[in-house]
């Protein structure tokens, strides 16, 4: 006995009206780019659910992968057999002993095939009962089954779906456009990137490298960040703007408490340069108010004047320890506590302005031109990519 | 020489040794260290801890890596009985576990804590309902191993974590030692908080080894210093071993994938000409793990026995070589409730991937010959 398919259910895309096309492909794109390492398997689309045909294929690492996804609400893993009681009946078993975790299931049959000689309400129970004298421990709940097992019987066959596993819900990644996030090694952004991507927005990161006041290893936590990012859509572009240069001049030039506001403010111009250069609409920020003194009413505002992109910050109302939840749910957390300096820690002055006044920041930045080494830091910028599945293969021979 | 005494350890693979003298050689810096050796060092380490997270689909910071068997099973077993003591001083095990979990148990209950040996029936087997009902309010940890190291016997480890998933309390810890590349187990959303692996078992390195220890577990280290391995295995970490362990494991990944019918086979061969000599009980349940054969020549001494063998060229062993020169006695087959003449007469086979189908046939005469020579003598 073997699954012939995963059947997926859509999440939030099932309530589009007449755009649930445009959803529902990018929904199958995403999901054959998941899988596309596994030759053999199929990705096939309906109006409201899709399948992939496994071909022989063990389902579990399959949809291991597939809970990821955002736009998927569910899977199950579905057999295929003909419409024979006897062969119907062990398919049964089979799919109630192999799932994890119940005690209660119920049989719902569905019955499109006439032909087939017991009625469906007759057949729940023929079923259930056989279940019920070859198992132990199991007993039927028709109100809240642990499992629900449904039993379709077609023109072309029998499918028997089991255990529905929850996956990650929202939107198709890339069904809403794409956003550069502005991507730290800290706790916070990295979780504003999962919630956009959650909205079905596609991310680019950007990220302000400062050797040698931040290391190497500061740069691989947040590719390694990005590549747990990856798990929830496709590959991550990042762009790894070179600041050291730009972040000593402002330091140099610019009075102390207003040093932070000005040094925001000249990553906002940057990514706004490069989300114009790439056609990205928007910028994502982890920003949470009061969190830290760039993160005050006063401090936004003077920041927030450089740039008429909007600036989507999902995690702004959100409590510390929620946002800490949601980077321990995604696996991000591990990653982002490594202890390594970054580029927003190195230079903080001892008192940065909690409340700066937007007319004195524009005087000072005046009173410097910092359009060249503007220029010059936005020509030399790397970009990375961060791939879902290729992994660094430096190291590939040893391992 | 015919090396058929795989349970006890296994010859290297020769890309492991290769890894760990590349390792050594190149990557020598301290994965701790600021400057760019460390910072490479520890880059191999993550990715390596990447890799075996992956292969074992579990979590990175999931794995802790380790020295052995030795250290996984009581860093395990007493880093939850002295994590959670306030919570209750009880601990469930089985009588045919590897001295590395016993001999823990044992230390504990010096300590205070109380211990059920659960019985096994004659094929080595514990019953999970037996599991269940030794669990008390002050139970905080099931310890029992996956694939018995001197009989094969392949304990019911799923049912066992659907009991264990019930109680929030408690923690399940599978010494996955000897099955681990042979016998499948799936380790996410099994029940299990714990599961050791040795590297010497699966081809690698002696010396080093990994435990699965789940998300959220609250394991007391063994030892305490920098803080390395999510604090419950400080020490620098053995970065050549590490990686060369990692490996291991994906070769022997490789091998149970595309290797499982042989082996199977090679051990069907063996049973088959075991079974015909008429000295010879089987002691192994049938079925069980394809790498292991436990046999009795009830009136021969298995070290004169083992010592013929060997002369011959073919290498066994007694039961298991880390209780081997405690006593005569398997304790393992006396629990099953095997008569002394059976229990101190036993011997071990212990197949690999690589075992070939004339080393079975020439193990086999070998014995028959061994047999009939003394046969006068002790028989």
């Amino acid at each position: 006995m073997h699954y012939e398919y995963i059947l997926i259910r859509y999440g939030e895309i099932a309530l589009k009206g007449k755009n649930r096309k445009i959803f529902t492909q990018k929904l199958q794109e995403n999901v054959q780019s998941k899988v596309k390492d596994i030759p053999s398997i199929k990705v096939k689309r309906q109006r409201d659910r899709m399948y992939i045909l496994l071909n022989g294929q063990d389902p579990e690492p399959i949809i291991e992968r597939c809970r990821t996804i955002f736009g998927i609400h569910s899977l199950s893993k579905a057999i295929k057999v003909d419409n024979e009681e006897e062969q119907i009946k062990k398919a049964a078993l089979f799919a109630l002993q192999e799932a994890q975790g119940v005690k209660t299931f119920k049989v719902t049959t569905k019955r499109t095939d006439k032909e087939f000689p017991v009625r469906s309400q007759q057949f729940n129970q023929v079923l259930g009962g056989y279940l019920l004298k070859n198992t132990e421990g199991y007993t039927v709940d028709v109100h809240q089954p642990d499992m629900e097992l449904r039993v379709e019987i077609r023109q072309d066959g029998t499918y028997i779906t089991s255990q529905k596993i929850l996956a990650a819900g929202g939107l198709p990644v890339g069904s809403s456009g794409k956003t550069l996030l502005l991507l730290s090694g800290g706790i916070d952004s990295p979780v504003a990137g999962y919630l956009t991507m959650k909205r079905g927005v596609q991310v680019e990161a950007v990220h302000f490298h400062s050797p040698p006041f931040t290391s190497e290893r500061a740069k691989q936590k947040v590719f390694d960040l990005a590549r747990q990012l990856t798990k929830y859509g496709h590959s991550i572009r990042i762009h790894v703007v070179p600041f050291t240069k730009l972040q000593q001049k402002v330091h140099q030039v610019i009075p102390h408490g207003y040093s932070m506001t000005v040094m925001r403010r000249m990553m906002m111009r940057i990514s706004e340069q490069i989300a114009s250069k790439e056609g990205i609409l928007s910028l994502t920020t982890g920003e949470s108010l009061g969190q830290v003194a760039s993160q005050t009413m006063e401090s936004m505002h003077a920041i927030n004047e450089v740039t008429n992109y909007p600036v989507l910050r999902p995690l702004i109302t959100m409590d510390k320890e929620d946002i800490i939840d949601v980077s321990q749910k995604i696996d991000t957390y591990d990653i982002s506590i490594r202890p390594y300096e970054d580029c927003c820690t190195v230079f903080v002055p001892d008192a940065p302005k909690t409340m700066p006044r937007k007319e004195k920041v524009n005087q000072f930045e005046q009173a410097e031109d910092f359009s060249d080494l503007l220029a010059e830091t936005l020509e030399n910028v790397e970009i990375v990519t961060i791939d879902s599945q290729a992994k660094e293969e430096e190291f590939d021979a040893l391992l | 020489m015919i090396y058929l005494d795989n349970s006890a350890t296994t010859k290297p693979y020769q890309e492991v040794i290769d890894s760990f003298t590349q390792v050594s050689e190149k990557y020598y810096g301290n994965p701790s260290s600021i400057h760019r050796t460390g910072a490479e060092a520890e880059k191999l380490l993550l990715r390596a801890r990447q890799q075996a997270a992956e292969l074992l689909h579990v979590k990175e910071e999931e794995i802790v890596f380790t020295s052995g068997g030795t250290e996984g099973n009581n860093t395990a077993i007493k880093g939850i009985a002295l994590a959670h003591q306030n919570r209750g001083r009880h601990i469930i095990t089985s009588q045919v576990e590897h001295p590395s979990v016993l001999e823990a148990c044992r230390g504990l209950e010096e300590l205070g804590f109380s211990i059920t040996y659960l019985p096994v029936n004659n094929q080595g087997l514990i019953d999970p309902a037996a599991v269940e009902a030794a669990i008390t309010e002050e139970t905080i940890l099931i310890s029992i191993m996956h694939v018995n190291n001197e009989l094969g016997t392949i304990q019911p480890i799923e049912e066992i974590g659907k009991i264990a998933k019930q109680y929030p309390k408690l923690h399940f810890h599978v010494d996955h030692v000897q099955g681990f590349g042979k016998v499948p187990l799936s380790l996410p959303n099994s029940g299990i908080d714990l599961c050791t692996i040795s590297g010497h078992k699966i081809h690698g390195l002696k010396g080093t080894g990994l435990l699965f220890s789940k998300k959220g577990t609250h394991l007391f280290p063994l030892m305490h210093g920098g803080g390395q391995e999510q604090s419950i295995r400080s020490g620098t970490e053995n970065l050549a071993g590490t990686v060369s362990l990692v490996k291991a494991v994906r070769l022997i990944l490789e091998e149970q994938k595309k290797q499982k019918k042989h082996l199977l086979e090679m051990k069907e061969r063996l049973w088959t000409c075991l079974d015909k000599m008429k000295q010879v009980s089987i002691n192994s349940p049938a079925g069980h793990a394809p790498h292991i054969i436990n046999l009795s020549v009830p009136g021969y001494k298995p070290e004169v026995l083992i010592h013929a063998l060997s002369e011959k060229g073919y290498y066994i062993s007694t039961k298991s070589a880390c209780s081997s020169k405690n006593q005569d006695v398997s304790s393992v087959l006396a629990a099953c409730g095997k008569p002394e003449a059976i229990s101190s007469s036993a011997l071990r086979i212990s197949l690999s991937y690589h075992t070939q189908q004339q080393e079975i046939e020439g193990f086999c005469k070998a014995l028959d010959e061994t047999l009939h020579q003394f046969s006068e003598v002790m028989g």
